[in-house]
Protein backbone atom coordinates (compact mmCIF):
# COMPACT_ATOMS: atom_id res chain seq x y z
CA UNK A 1 0.00 0.00 0.00
CA UNK A 2 1.22 3.44 -0.80
CA UNK A 3 1.88 6.01 1.79
CA UNK A 4 -1.20 7.77 3.03
CA UNK A 5 0.66 11.03 3.16
CA UNK A 6 -1.06 13.51 0.96
CA UNK A 7 0.92 14.52 -2.08
CA UNK A 8 0.73 17.92 -3.58
CA UNK A 9 -1.04 17.73 -6.87
CA UNK A 10 1.30 18.65 -9.70
CA UNK A 11 -1.26 20.95 -11.25
CA UNK A 12 -2.48 22.38 -7.96
CA UNK A 13 -2.04 26.09 -7.61
CA UNK A 14 1.25 27.01 -6.01
CA UNK A 15 -0.22 29.72 -3.86
CA UNK A 16 -3.16 29.19 -1.59
CA UNK A 17 -4.68 25.77 -1.17
CA UNK A 18 -2.58 22.96 -2.44
CA UNK A 19 -5.42 20.60 -1.67
CA UNK A 20 -7.48 19.22 -4.48
CA UNK A 21 -11.02 20.60 -4.01
CA UNK A 22 -12.28 17.29 -5.33
CA UNK A 23 -11.26 15.69 -2.06
CA UNK A 24 -14.16 17.57 -0.53
CA UNK A 25 -16.78 16.00 -2.77
CA UNK A 26 -17.07 13.03 -0.45
CA UNK A 27 -18.29 15.22 2.39
CA UNK A 28 -21.23 16.41 0.30
CA UNK A 29 -22.49 12.97 -0.70
CA UNK A 30 -25.25 12.73 1.93
CA UNK A 31 -26.55 16.18 0.98
CA UNK A 32 -26.33 15.48 -2.74
CA UNK A 33 -28.24 12.27 -2.28
CA UNK A 34 -30.88 13.90 -0.10
CA UNK A 35 -31.38 16.60 -2.72
CA UNK A 36 -31.49 13.96 -5.46
CA UNK A 37 -34.15 11.96 -3.65
CA UNK A 38 -36.16 15.12 -3.07
CA UNK A 39 -36.06 15.94 -6.75
CA UNK A 40 -36.73 12.50 -8.15
CA UNK A 41 -38.81 11.00 -5.35
CA UNK A 42 -37.00 7.81 -6.14
CA UNK A 43 -33.90 6.25 -4.64
CA UNK A 44 -32.59 4.47 -7.73
CA UNK A 45 -32.99 7.56 -9.89
CA UNK A 46 -31.37 9.68 -7.20
CA UNK A 47 -28.37 7.37 -7.03
CA UNK A 48 -27.91 7.57 -10.78
CA UNK A 49 -28.05 11.35 -10.52
CA UNK A 50 -25.48 11.41 -7.73
CA UNK A 51 -23.20 9.16 -9.75
CA UNK A 52 -23.45 11.40 -12.82
CA UNK A 53 -22.89 14.45 -10.63
CA UNK A 54 -19.71 12.98 -9.16
CA UNK A 55 -18.28 12.19 -12.58
CA UNK A 56 -19.18 15.60 -13.99
CA UNK A 57 -17.84 17.43 -10.97
CA UNK A 58 -14.63 15.43 -11.11
CA UNK A 59 -13.91 16.17 -14.74
CA UNK A 60 -15.07 19.78 -14.62
CA UNK A 61 -13.34 20.82 -11.43
CA UNK A 62 -11.50 23.54 -13.34
CA UNK A 63 -14.87 25.29 -13.59
CA UNK A 64 -15.22 25.37 -9.84
CA UNK A 65 -14.01 28.63 -8.37
CA UNK A 66 -12.08 27.94 -5.18
CA UNK A 67 -13.48 29.81 -2.25
CA UNK A 68 -17.04 29.62 -3.54
CA UNK A 69 -19.71 27.35 -2.16
CA UNK A 70 -18.95 23.85 -3.30
CA UNK A 71 -22.27 22.50 -2.13
CA UNK A 72 -24.08 25.01 -4.34
CA UNK A 73 -21.84 24.07 -7.25
CA UNK A 74 -22.52 20.36 -6.82
CA UNK A 75 -26.25 20.90 -6.31
CA UNK A 76 -26.33 22.94 -9.51
CA UNK A 77 -24.70 20.10 -11.45
CA UNK A 78 -27.16 17.63 -9.96
CA UNK A 79 -30.29 19.65 -10.71
CA UNK A 80 -29.11 20.55 -14.22
CA UNK A 81 -28.49 16.88 -14.88
CA UNK A 82 -31.92 16.02 -13.52
CA UNK A 83 -33.74 18.51 -15.75
CA UNK A 84 -31.74 17.65 -18.84
CA UNK A 85 -32.38 13.92 -18.32
CA UNK A 86 -36.05 14.66 -17.84
CA UNK A 87 -36.20 16.59 -21.09
CA UNK A 88 -34.51 13.70 -22.86
CA UNK A 89 -36.68 10.98 -21.45
CA UNK A 90 -39.89 12.90 -20.92
CA UNK A 91 -40.34 10.77 -17.90
CA UNK A 92 -42.79 11.87 -15.27
CA UNK A 93 -41.63 11.67 -11.70
CA UNK A 94 -42.35 10.64 -9.05
CA UNK A 95 -44.56 7.78 -8.09
CA UNK A 96 -45.71 8.40 -4.54
CA UNK A 97 -47.51 5.10 -4.23
CA UNK A 98 -44.63 3.12 -5.53
CA UNK A 99 -42.11 4.96 -3.47
CA UNK A 100 -40.53 2.35 -1.28
CA UNK A 101 -38.97 5.19 0.59
CA UNK A 102 -42.24 5.63 2.43
CA UNK A 103 -41.08 3.61 5.40
CA UNK A 104 -38.00 5.75 5.51
CA UNK A 105 -40.07 8.67 6.47
CA UNK A 106 -41.50 6.98 9.50
CA UNK A 107 -39.83 9.22 11.96
CA UNK A 108 -40.28 9.29 15.68
CA UNK A 109 -42.96 11.53 17.08
CA UNK A 110 -42.28 15.19 16.59
CA UNK A 111 -43.84 18.46 17.57
CA UNK A 112 -45.40 19.24 14.20
CA UNK A 113 -49.14 19.13 14.12
CA UNK A 114 -49.31 17.95 10.54
CA UNK A 115 -49.25 14.22 10.03
CA UNK A 116 -45.85 13.57 8.62
CA UNK A 117 -47.01 10.86 6.28
CA UNK A 118 -49.61 13.15 4.77
CA UNK A 119 -46.97 15.77 4.44
CA UNK A 120 -44.61 13.41 2.69
CA UNK A 121 -47.30 12.26 0.30
CA UNK A 122 -48.29 15.82 -0.50
CA UNK A 123 -44.66 16.78 -0.98
CA UNK A 124 -44.22 14.08 -3.61
CA UNK A 125 -47.28 15.32 -5.46
CA UNK A 126 -45.66 18.68 -6.02
CA UNK A 127 -43.86 19.39 -9.25
CA UNK A 128 -40.12 18.88 -9.18
CA UNK A 129 -39.71 22.64 -9.54
CA UNK A 130 -41.73 23.20 -6.38
CA UNK A 131 -39.94 20.50 -4.44
CA UNK A 132 -36.67 21.97 -5.54
CA UNK A 133 -37.25 25.46 -4.17
CA UNK A 134 -38.80 24.15 -0.98
CA UNK A 135 -35.82 21.92 -0.26
CA UNK A 136 -33.25 24.51 -1.22
CA UNK A 137 -34.82 27.45 0.59
CA UNK A 138 -36.95 25.77 3.22
CA UNK A 139 -34.81 22.84 4.30
CA UNK A 140 -31.21 23.02 3.23
CA UNK A 141 -30.73 26.61 4.24
CA UNK A 142 -29.73 28.25 0.97
CA UNK A 143 -30.60 31.91 0.65
CA UNK A 144 -33.01 33.00 -2.06
CA UNK A 145 -30.03 34.63 -3.80
CA UNK A 146 -28.03 31.41 -3.79
CA UNK A 147 -31.05 29.44 -4.92
CA UNK A 148 -31.70 31.90 -7.74
CA UNK A 149 -28.13 31.49 -8.94
CA UNK A 150 -28.32 27.71 -8.76
CA UNK A 151 -31.58 27.46 -10.66
CA UNK A 152 -30.71 30.27 -13.02
CA UNK A 153 -33.78 32.39 -12.35
CA UNK A 154 -34.44 35.77 -10.77
CA UNK A 155 -34.58 36.18 -7.00
CA UNK A 156 -38.17 37.39 -7.29
CA UNK A 157 -39.07 34.22 -9.16
CA UNK A 158 -37.57 32.11 -6.41
CA UNK A 159 -39.67 33.97 -3.86
CA UNK A 160 -42.92 33.67 -5.77
CA UNK A 161 -42.25 30.06 -6.66
CA UNK A 162 -41.50 29.23 -3.02
CA UNK A 163 -44.68 30.82 -1.82
CA UNK A 164 -46.74 29.08 -4.47
CA UNK A 165 -45.10 25.78 -3.56
CA UNK A 166 -45.94 26.26 0.14
CA UNK A 167 -49.48 27.15 -0.75
CA UNK A 168 -49.88 24.16 -3.05
CA UNK A 169 -48.44 21.89 -0.38
CA UNK A 170 -50.93 23.16 2.15
CA UNK A 171 -53.75 22.60 -0.33
CA UNK A 172 -52.60 19.06 -1.01
CA UNK A 173 -52.60 18.37 2.69
CA UNK A 174 -56.18 19.46 2.82
CA UNK A 175 -55.63 22.43 5.00
CA UNK A 176 -58.43 24.91 4.90
CA UNK A 177 -58.38 26.81 1.67
CA UNK A 178 -59.14 30.05 3.45
CA UNK A 179 -56.28 29.48 5.80
CA UNK A 180 -53.99 28.74 2.95
CA UNK A 181 -54.91 31.54 0.64
CA UNK A 182 -54.89 33.97 3.48
CA UNK A 183 -51.21 33.26 3.83
CA UNK A 184 -51.06 35.88 1.14
CA UNK A 185 -52.74 38.59 3.15
CA UNK A 186 -50.83 38.47 6.34
CA UNK A 187 -48.97 41.67 6.96
CA UNK A 188 -46.88 41.04 3.92
CA UNK A 189 -43.91 43.09 5.03
CA UNK A 190 -43.68 41.16 8.26
CA UNK A 191 -43.66 37.89 6.42
CA UNK A 192 -41.24 39.06 3.81
CA UNK A 193 -38.69 40.17 6.31
CA UNK A 194 -39.18 37.09 8.39
CA UNK A 195 -38.99 34.31 5.87
CA UNK A 196 -38.28 35.88 2.53
CA UNK A 197 -41.80 35.18 1.37
CA UNK A 198 -43.19 37.45 -1.25
CA UNK A 199 -46.59 36.92 -2.66
CA UNK A 200 -47.81 38.11 -5.99
CA UNK B 1 -56.51 37.15 24.48
CA UNK B 2 -55.00 40.11 22.78
CA UNK B 3 -53.95 39.91 19.17
CA UNK B 4 -50.41 41.00 18.60
CA UNK B 5 -49.90 42.86 15.34
CA UNK B 6 -51.99 42.06 12.32
CA UNK B 7 -50.44 38.64 11.95
CA UNK B 8 -52.82 35.74 12.22
CA UNK B 9 -51.08 33.10 14.27
CA UNK B 10 -52.99 30.35 12.46
CA UNK B 11 -51.49 31.25 9.11
CA UNK B 12 -48.03 31.53 10.52
CA UNK B 13 -48.43 28.17 12.10
CA UNK B 14 -49.10 26.55 8.74
CA UNK B 15 -45.97 28.04 7.21
CA UNK B 16 -43.96 27.08 10.25
CA UNK B 17 -45.27 23.55 10.19
CA UNK B 18 -44.54 23.22 6.50
CA UNK B 19 -40.98 24.36 6.99
CA UNK B 20 -40.58 22.20 10.05
CA UNK B 21 -41.73 19.17 8.10
CA UNK B 22 -39.53 20.05 5.15
CA UNK B 23 -36.56 20.07 7.47
CA UNK B 24 -37.63 16.71 8.88
CA UNK B 25 -37.86 15.26 5.39
CA UNK B 26 -34.45 16.58 4.49
CA UNK B 27 -32.79 15.62 7.77
CA UNK B 28 -34.27 12.15 7.51
CA UNK B 29 -32.72 11.80 4.08
CA UNK B 30 -29.38 13.10 5.30
CA UNK B 31 -29.22 10.32 7.85
CA UNK B 32 -29.52 7.72 5.12
CA UNK B 33 -26.49 5.56 4.62
CA UNK B 34 -24.71 6.64 1.46
CA UNK B 35 -24.00 3.62 -0.76
CA UNK B 36 -20.35 2.58 -0.87
CA UNK B 37 -20.37 2.75 -4.64
CA UNK B 38 -19.96 6.51 -4.53
CA UNK B 39 -16.89 6.37 -2.37
CA UNK B 40 -15.53 3.64 -4.61
CA UNK B 41 -16.25 5.75 -7.67
CA UNK B 42 -14.34 8.68 -6.20
CA UNK B 43 -11.43 6.41 -5.33
CA UNK B 44 -11.44 4.99 -8.86
CA UNK B 45 -11.48 8.44 -10.43
CA UNK B 46 -8.56 9.45 -8.29
CA UNK B 47 -6.58 6.28 -8.97
CA UNK B 48 -7.19 6.57 -12.69
CA UNK B 49 -5.84 10.08 -12.75
CA UNK B 50 -2.74 9.14 -10.80
CA UNK B 51 -2.05 6.35 -13.21
CA UNK B 52 -2.10 8.70 -16.17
Amino acid sequence: MKSAVQKTEPHGCASGTAMDPRDEIITYLPRLRAFGISLTGNFAAADDLVQDTIVKAWSNIDKFQPGTNMQAWLFTILRNTFYSDRRKHRREVPDPDGLHAASLFELPAHDGKLAFKDFHRAFLQLSAEHREVLILVGASGFSTEETAAMIGIAVGTVKSRTSRARKRLAELMGLEREQVTSLADIGTQAVMSRSGLSLV
Amino acid sequence: MQQVMAVDPKKNRITEQIDENLKLVYEGLLKEQVPDRFKQLLAQLKAKERGE
